[in-house]
């Protein structure tokens, strides 16, 4: 669909962008993804831009919108943040799994490296609608990494903040914080989203307290529709066989205890096919 | 004027010349929550091997100019699985189904030609020889004339009744012509061509290639004039021959170039990855351009940049 880019605004290292996508917004939730054409028509990058989705509102004063935060990291987004505010992008959406929620209340903790936030504030204020409380650590090399707007902190009973330079709250990784968070907030589940060595460390910890743990990964991603099976990668299903999996259908958001991390140029013994 | 659509590829009728290309459309299921698979001339699967694959490991891809590398190394769950779960699918859904195969050995082949006797909405059968033969220190089947010819006679004597060959072709050789030859010789009724060309990326960060597998197939519209010089040289060669083009088309000025060129049908891939409906873009557009310029049918557009130009 075409998408309208209603605003566009530099928070720290990243962007803001909102686009008005009409009644897509209310089939949006928490966890899907965006896959956006970047470059114009005459584009030499044939492949769409994933984006986590950081928010959608089904009715505000512009329509349905979908929010993104967006680092411009390369080529492609870097394209896409120049875009002036009225440009009008070609937009598949909504992708991917979504975050479980829990049908009772539980205490949840959301834990985000750098624009990896991005989904989790709208996840927060979802789960605080179930009852829930959520706390949640953020993480990222540097302050201005750090994505945690006024607006998303809201949903959040605490929020703890590292950063490998000290710029900005704790000074060291996600982490180094939180065993003694799961153990005094008496977390019973973990949601995250970052990247993939973050993932697998919040795994081992999660796996160490005996906490649930759903994470959003990222592998590079060319069709987002499951035809191209690139963005794959190793989980072991109920029935205890490891197959490779795509991130952008089966996922984005997986049990991080069934993923078999550090698989990055290997292919792990026993993989069904393998 | 009343202007035809429909097209042939030996013994299969389509009712238009735009297919998907093997690889990138699965085997049709998520693609069918973007339009129906009816609508195509025909679905073309991802390649079906004998055993379930895991395919290559990660990472598996990487964006080139107007391109990409890919090493899937042929992920998927094995004949029996797509004969029990994906033809009764096809076939619910009315689809026309060509299969692609693809094999280790010239007896692999052979087996999966016998599996593919009589499937329902089954027009044809895609014999992907661009695969490492692992009885013959992994040279791929298509870049010799003597193990192209051994796969598609494998397949010819296998596969009874008239079910279409089209033997797809890797342009990664001197004289694809000569391939060509080879495998109509063998029992092909028809060639696809082209496969993806073999290519590699260094990640100047890391300073190590990118990709997993170190090498990868490049596809996209770079290749477009590569496949487009394939098409033309071997309908030049062999003018009775069907071809299946296929290499970088995303529109149907695209798909018109191959036609033009000799192609009696064409296949729309990586596009796909960037537009989920862009096959049928490419219908559409093509039947529009081939109406424009004054052709009643496919047929008389086939290899028409072939005739004697006057000035």
């Amino acid at each position: 669909m075409q998408a309208e880019l209603v605003s566009n605004k530099r928070v720290g290292a990243y962007h803001h962008m909102s686009f008005s996508v009409g009644d897509l917004a209310s089939q949006a939730l928490p966890g899907n993804f965006v896959a956006i054409a970047v470059g114009g028509e005459a584009s030499s990058m044939i492949l769409r831009r994933a984006f986590a989705i950081y928010r959608s509102t089904e009715k505000g004063p512009q329509g349905g919108l979908i929010e993104l935060i967006v680092a411009p990291h390369g080529q492609g987004s870097r394209w896409l943040t120049n875009l002036p505010v009225n440009s009008t992008v070609d937009m598949v959406a909504p992708l991917g799994t979504h975050f479980g929620i829990p049908t009772e209340p539980v205490r949840a903790l959301l834990v985000g490296g750098g624009y990896g936030s991005a989904p989790l504030f709208g996840l927060a204020e979802l789960l605080k609608s179930r009852g829930c409380r959520v706390d949640m650590v953020l993480g990222a090399s540097t302050a201005n990494k750090i994505y945690a707007p006024l607006e998303g902190k809201r949903a959040v009973s605490s929020l703890t903040i590292t950063t490998d330079d000290g710029s900005m709250g704790v000074q060291g990784q996600i982490t180094d914080v939180l065993p003694e968070i799961i153990t005094d907030k008496e977390i019973e589940i973990i949601y995250s989203c970052g990247p993939m060595g973050m993932l697998q460390a919040i795994t081992q910890v999660s796996e160490q307290f005996g906490v649930m743990h759903q994470c959003a990964v990222e592998e590079a991603m060319a069709c987002g529709i499951g035809v191209c099976m690139t963005c794959v990668l190793p989980v072991t299903g109920e029935d205890g066989v490891t197959r490779m999996l795509r991130s952008c259908i089966d996922g984005p958001v997986m049990d991080g205890s069934k993923v078999i991390w550090d698989s990055k140029r290997k292919i792990p013994e026993g993989t069904f096919g393998a | 004027m009343t202007f035809s659509y429909a097209t042939t590829l030996g013994s299969a009728s389509l009712p238009n010349p735009i297919l998907t290309a093997s690889g990138c459309a699965g085997s049709g299921k998520e693609l069918s929550q973007f339009f129906p698979l009816t609508q195509l001339g025909a679905i073309v699967t991802k390649s079906i091997m004998i055993k379930a694959r895991s395919g290559r490991a990660t990472p598996r891809m990487a964006e080139t100019p107007s391109g990409m590398l890919n090493s899937i190394g042929l992920q998927g769950p094995g004949v029996d699985h797509f004969l029990a779960n994906d033809i009764p699918w096809l076939a619910a859904q009315g689809a026309r189904t060509i299969v692609s195969i693809a094999g280790e050995t010239v007896e692999d082949y052979a087996v999966l030609a016998r599996k593919m006797r009589n499937l329902p909405g089954v027009v044809g059968l895609e014999v992907n020889i661009s695969c490492p033969n692992v009885e013959n220190r992994g040279m791929v089947f298509s870049c010799h004339p003597e193990t192209a010819r051994a796969a598609i006679e494998a397949v010819r004597r296998n596969i009874g009744g008239d079910l279409p060959i089209i033997a797809k072709l890797s342009p990664d050789v001197t004289d694809i012509v000569a391939i060509a030859k080879e495998v109509a010789h063998a029992g092909a009724d028809g060639v696809a061509l082209i496969n993806t060309l073999l290519g590699m990326v260094i990640d100047t960060n890391s300073m190590a290639p990118k990709l997993a597998q170190k090498t990868g197939g490049l596809s996209g519209p770079a290749i477009r004039p590569v496949a487009i010089r394939a098409v033309y040289q071997v309908h030049a060669a062999l003018p009775q021959l069907p071809i299946l083009g296929m290499g970088g088309i995303t529109s149907g000025r695209d798909a018109f170039e191959f036609i033009l060129a000799g192609a009696r049908a064409v296949s729309v891939g990586t596009a796909t990855f960037g537009n989920p409906t862009a096959v049928i873009k490419v219908k559409d557009e093509l039947e529009a351009i081939l109406v424009e310029k004054g052709f009643s049918s496919v047929e008389q557009a086939v290899g028409y940049a072939h005739r004697e130009v006057l000035e």
